[in-house]
């Protein structure tokens, strides 16, 4: 208020009411001031805590390789050196690892989003005895991530003839409870007399879902793209598990290698690292409001 | 309620009804399973075959080709005996007990200050928060192997030229999972700091107005009002990061490898390693088996003390 009167001149009641408002509130006024300074303060020195490393990190990628290790370090980099992105990029295939994983990640994400909606659908609006089995054996899915059937997957990969393929990433990876219960838990807030309106309209079973629940559902499928998008482009271990050929490599088996390796080559490392982060950020910025928005107390992470 | 819109032109057409109600018995039956169909052969494949393989297998001494031989309790039994299994197991409890509350604490505080009426740039705040959530596990190990580098890290150089000497963050096992702790809650802070906002939008302002004519301040109200009406967001977060710590992988991989040698190994890292480096299947299924029972015994536990808790209030 005190900003608004100093910018505006006013007429003089005006300004009179205000300041004597004040007085009278001042005592509570200055430590409300207070209480917002100090709050203030630690939220900006925790934003400094948390952006920091990813400043540090990216204006690094950028350092001529040279002055990595120089003491003393400096933030800025003297000039922008771009050559380990290049490095990267094409030495190191990059471009390869890139390719496989956003085929990987696309494809998946089109098939998951689909067999979601399938499932979701299915389990809220019809009853029977087998669906209500189902929806438990999903429930069940949550209780055996992968970590825990770790060898025995490997088994099954390669029994089914599938191991060093892409497909091995996303064949598996299709079946997800948090992409079902999503579904399930929006298909169960749309009235049932919808369904049954297309019914007596003469629509088919799989058309009503496919005309009518599909296109309604599209804020589902956004926000599980986005999220089924980003759990593959981030996997680390089913990669590392069905994945032994450097061809089919992912971006987060590469970045590892390179970390592995027993001299680390970190100018190529940060560039890497900082590549394969481009498209979720990107991702992030074009469909901000659906993740912001999103009720992801419904989702359990994967 | 399906049922009941296909029973009723049945009632009204009684010559059609017989072979009118088998159609639609048929057709309400079917079309659920083509729609689930998919995922009934994903969910066989994926998870019950490597599930009921995996459990058998832990009772052989298979090593991934060649016979598998019955060898009853015996690798849970070596399980048992093997130093270097129990150490990845009081490792990975003594990981997840420091990085849960740390993860806790500080996602409920920079989602109270970002609900906060006294914080000015809570725009900006939140994207910077939100960040982190934009970068894989590997990524995340990265950055933080980068800082804390021991000849060239950043900490070291900032320690050094303030006149401490250089500190081993890599060499020293618990230094090592220290840095490994602090990672894990700058990388898991944003996606449990959206449930807490959530949470506490969703106290209804009323108690805080009542509160506030009692003379309460904002600690009381916090501790009184905000923190009981989060309580079941609370207990989920709590579970998702004890859950995701025992899985820890991917981001200790890329920041120490486990190490300074085997040191920080935890439960994934040592079935990963007797599975794929040792080829001992059988044995690794048993060590799965038991992570299996943990998460289990972790999840059963907070949801019986979540009951508890609801129950006495």
């Amino acid at each position: 208020m005190s900003s608004i009167l100093r910018r505006k001149p006013t007429t003089r009641p005006i300004r009179k009411r205000a300041s004597t408002r004040s007085s009278q509130d001042s005592l509570r006024g200055s430590k409300e001031r207070t209480q917002a300074v100090a709050a203030t303060a630690l939220l900006w020195v925790l934003v400094a805590a948390f952006g920091f490393p990813v400043i540090w990190f990216v204006l690094s990628s950028v350092k001529p390789a040279g002055e990595l290790f120089s003491y003393p370090l400096s933030l800025w980099p003297s000039r922008f050196d771009f050559s380990g992105y290049a490095t990267a990029w094409q030495n190191y295939d990059f471009y390869q690892y890139f390719r496989n994983t956003m085929i990987v990640a696309v494809v998946t994400t089109v098939l998951t989003v689909f067999a979601s909606a399938c499932t979701g659908y299915a389990l809220a609006k019809y009853s029977n005895p087998w669906l209500k089995v189902f929806f438990v054996c999903i429930l069940a899915t949550t209780m055996l991530p992968t970590e825990v059937i770790l060898s025995p997957t490997f088994l099954v990969i390669r029994d089914l003839g599938l191991y060093n393929q892409l497909s091995a990433l996303i064949i598996p990876s299709v079946i997800t409870a948090t992409g079902i219960f999503m579904f399930r838990q929006f298909f169960l807030t749309v009235p049932d007399s919808l369904v049954d309106a297309a019914r007596i309209d003469g629509a088919g079973e799989l058309g009503i879902f496919l005309r009518i629940m599909l296109p309604l559902s599209r804020p589902i499928i956004v926000t599980l793209a986005i999220f089924s998008f980003q759990w593959r482009w981030d996997d680390y271990i089913w990669p590392l598990i069905v994945l032994n050929d450097p061809r089919q490599f992912t971006l987060q088996i590469a970045i590892q290698s390179i970390v592995g390796a027993e001299n680390v080559n970190w100018s190529v490392l940060l560039a890497a690292s900082v590549i394969s982060i481009v498209p979720l950020v990107l991702l992030y910025i074009v469909f901000q409001k659906y993740v912001m928005g999103a009720d992801i107390n419904a989702g359990l992470k994967e | 309620m399906i049922s009941q819109a296909a029973a009723a032109p049945v009632a009204t057409a009684p010559p059609l009804g017989a072979p009118r109600r088998r159609s639609s018995f048929n057709r309400y039956r079917l079309a659920p399973l083509i729609l689930i169909s998919g995922n009934v052969v994903l969910f066989a494949l994926f998870f019950v075959w490597p599930g009921a393989i995996g459990f058998m297998y832990s009772f052989t001494d298979y090593r991934g080709i060649g016979d598998a031989d019955f060898v009853g309790l015996e690798n849970y039994r070596a399980l048992f005996e093997d130093t270097a299994f129990f150490a990845a197991f009081t490792r990975t409890l003594f990981y997840a007990v420091m990085t849960v509350p740390l993860t806790y604490v500080l996602s409920l505080a920079v989602a109270s200050l970002l609900v906060s009426k006294f914080t000015r740039g809570k725009g900006v705040a939140r994207v910077i928060f939100f960040i982190p959530w934009l970068l894989s596990p590997i990524v995340t190990g990265v950055i933080w192997r980068w800082m804390f580098g021991e000849n060239f890290g950043l900490v070291n150089f900032l320690i050094q030229s303030m006149g401490g000497s250089s500190v081993l963050w890599q060499s020293d096992a618990n230094l090592s999972l220290m840095v490994v702790v602090l990672a894990s809650a700058w990388g898991g802070m944003a996606f449990n700091m959206l449930l807490f906002i959530a949470a506490i939008k969703n106290v209804p302002t009323e108690y805080y107005e009542a509160a506030e004519l009692d003379g309460a301040n904002s600690w009381a109200k916090f501790r009184n009002i905000t923190l009981p009406g989060i309580a079941p967001t609370s207990f989920l977060v709590i579970l998702l990061s004890t859950l995701g710590a025992i899985k820890e992988f991917a981001m200790i991989q890329a920041l120490n490898s486990g190490g300074p040698g085997t040191e920080n190994n935890l439960l994934v890292q040592y079935i990963y390693r007797s599975g794929f480096q040792n080829g001992q299947v059988g044995y690794a299924s048993a060590a799965s088996m038991v992570l299996m029972a943990i998460l289990l015994v972790i999840a059963l536990a907070q949801l019986w003390v979540n009951k508890r808790r609801s129950a006495n209030r």
